[in-house]
């Protein structure tokens, strides 16, 4: 999530002064960037060195655990919001880290790549696996095990039991509010245990 | 340092009449906020960083500091940045004074009778070393193992005076297989027959046996699997097989004898013991009922906690516990799993995530004692 408008966006969805568990937080740019400008405090979840690293560098609070292990480390409730900002994709347990996000936290946001944004169905209809600015690997080096789009997230919400509070697109630092699982390479959605 | 006043320890009794003798490195600025303590485990001392210089005032082969390659100038605690303490405690056997010193009521070498010090003694020691050099705020308190539960400790007895808790490689407390570790150790001390229930010092002999095997335990406990089998496998000292029990087959028996070796001629086997039960001792949830987060609940500090994968006797799980009591209670702390091979000893090499790692938070550090 390099991207400045995105970040932008999705950060107005964190209520100021949150107490905020960026799950996969990467170099901590968001997690600084809330800190700054949003007067959040909190913690990163990361398990790349070369992010922990970059995390201690900007003096943000990260803990180095994989993601897969669950939450164990936190308590119900204990953040006013979880992030889980272009990581699902990479789990392997995407519904049971849904629901821990849930657990942990009172407001769940996520982002992540929208498979069926246009692009993306025009490569497949083609014969091909989609290669674009959001998906930018091949097939068979891809490091997102789980595609899924934005109308497959609103299934899988509804069936968890998760309440959507808002939910949309973001495609060229823009918000997508109509017909977002077409227009949108980005899908975002917050919500809550309902 | 001496101290004439009387320390009261946790079991009651007392220490008076004490010297404490430590090592600094670097310049305390002059707003005193850029001193950073370095606690020490088991063996080492308050020689933390450099060389001693010998009479023909070149540095002595082999005297380098027991952290030298993280505590110097340019080097990640940066003494050009911070003032560095290292501090020898009590009960060790490095100048402060220990079993081998005269006990004031008696006359005598301590030896046995030295009163049990805890890791919290320890603390309350250092603690009073820098009320005497005029030092009221710790800009950060760093420890590996033993020494990171110094770390801890001061983060719960003093927490007005650090601002960042550095602890490496250790634990909320031992487990019963690392006290059962211990106890082998302590027990071949003091069944070795030149032990003298503790008073060897009075009959000219050293336990040296038990030492060697204390060491030689530990040791082990200090390597994981891997780094062992990868340095030396099933190597043989002499390339055919001897059939003797008796005679060095391995060059792993070969590596453990000579540590234990040169163990014993340098340290001391009271010492040995009194450390190895402060290391039993340290428990801060004893006193919660068990709950660590309860225990915690002082601390005001800032934290980073590291751990090695490798590292059984202090393992992840054990530092990861740390981690929740303090987010439990909403602290700053960030905390590491560094995958390195070496297991517990990985926290006194210089593995470059590691040591990038701990540059990077005392940069953050430096900035703060700076700004304020």
């Amino acid at each position: 999530m390099s991207d400045r408008k995105d970040m932008e966006l999705i950060a107005d969805l964190v209520p100021r002064g949150s107490r905020v568990l960026d799950l996969g937080c990467g170099n901590g740019e968001f997690l600084a960037h809330l800190r700054a400008h949003r007067q959040c405090t909190g913690y990163g979840v990361e398990i790349d060195d070369a992010n922990v690293l970059a995390c201690a560098q900007r003096g943000v609070n990260v803990v180095q655990l994989n993601l897969e292990e669950g939450l164990a480390l936190f308590e119900d409730q204990s953040f006013d919001v979880v992030l889980q900002l272009d990581t699902l994709q990479h789990l392997r347990n995407t519904e049971k880290m849904l629901r821990e996000t849930a657990r942990v936290g009172r407001i769940g946001i996520v982002s992540f790549p929208n498979f069926a944004h246009w692009r993306n169905r025009v490569q497949v209809a083609a014969g091909r696996m989609p290669v674009t600015r959001v998906l930018p690997y091949q097939w068979y080096d891809t490091p997102n095990i789980r595609v899924g789009t934005y109308a497959d997230f609103e299934v899988l919400a509804r069936k968890d039991g998760l309440r959507i509070l808002d939910a949309f697109g973001i495609q060229d630092g823009v918000a997508i509010h109509r017909w977002p699982n077409l227009r949108a390479s980005v899908a975002v959605f917050r919500f809550d245990r309902g | 340092m001496h101290f004439a006043a009387p320390l009261t320890l946790r079991s009651g009794a007392s220490l008076r009449d004490y010297t404490i003798v430590y090592e600094t490195y670097g310049t305390l600025n002059a707003a005193r906020s850029n001193a950073v303590l370095v606690c020490h485990a088991l063996n080492a001392s308050h020689h933390v960083a450099g060389t001693y210089a010998g009479a023909d005032g070149v540095a002595t082969k082999g005297s380098e500091g027991w952290w030298d390659n993280l505590v110097g100038p340019g080097k990640p605690l940066d003494t050009n940045r911070f003032f560095v303490i290292g501090v020898n405690n009590p009960g060790s056997c490095f100048g402060s004074t220990g079993p081998m010193h005269t006990n004031p009521d008696t006359g005598r070498p301590y030896g046995a009778d030295f009163p049990v010090v805890t890791v919290e003694d320890w603390v309350d020691v250092q603690a009073r070393l820098f009320d005497a050099l005029g030092i009221r705020e710790l800009a950060a308190v760093l420890g590996g193992s033993l020494g990171g539960m110094q770390a801890l400790s001061w983060s719960l007895r003093y927490p007005d005076r650090l601002r960042h808790c550095i602890a490496v490689a250790t634990a909320p407390n031992l487990s019963a297989q690392n006290i059962a570790f211990n106890e082998v150790a302590r027990r071949a001390i003091v069944t070795d027959p030149e032990f003298h229930d503790g008073h060897y010092y009075a009959h000219g002999t050293l336990p040296r046996r038990g030492l060697r095997v204390a060491r030689m335990i530990g040791h082990i406990t200090y390597l994981s699997d891997d780094a062992m089998e990868a340095k030396f496998g099933r190597e043989m000292r002499n390339g055919t097989l001897a059939y003797s029990t008796q005679a060095i087959e391995f060059e792993i028996e070969s590596y453990l004898r000579h540590q234990g070796d040169k163990f014993s001629e340098y340290f001391d086997a009271n010492t040995y013991l009194l450390i190895t039960r402060a290391l039993d001792y340290f428990d801060p949830a004893r006193d919660f009922g068990g709950d660590l987060t309860a225990a915690f609940a002082p601390a005001r500090a800032k934290f980073l906690l590291v751990s090695f994968t490798t590292d059984w006797r202090f393992s992840p799980q054990r530092s990861r516990e740390i981690v929740k009591a303090l987010v439990d209670h909403r602290r700053d702390v960030s905390y590491a799993e560094i995958d390195a091979p070496h297991g517990h000893d990985a926290f006194l090499l210089d593995d470059p995530r590691y040591h990038a790692l701990l540059r990077a938070y005392f940069d953050n550090v430096a900035k703060e004692s700076a700004a304020s």
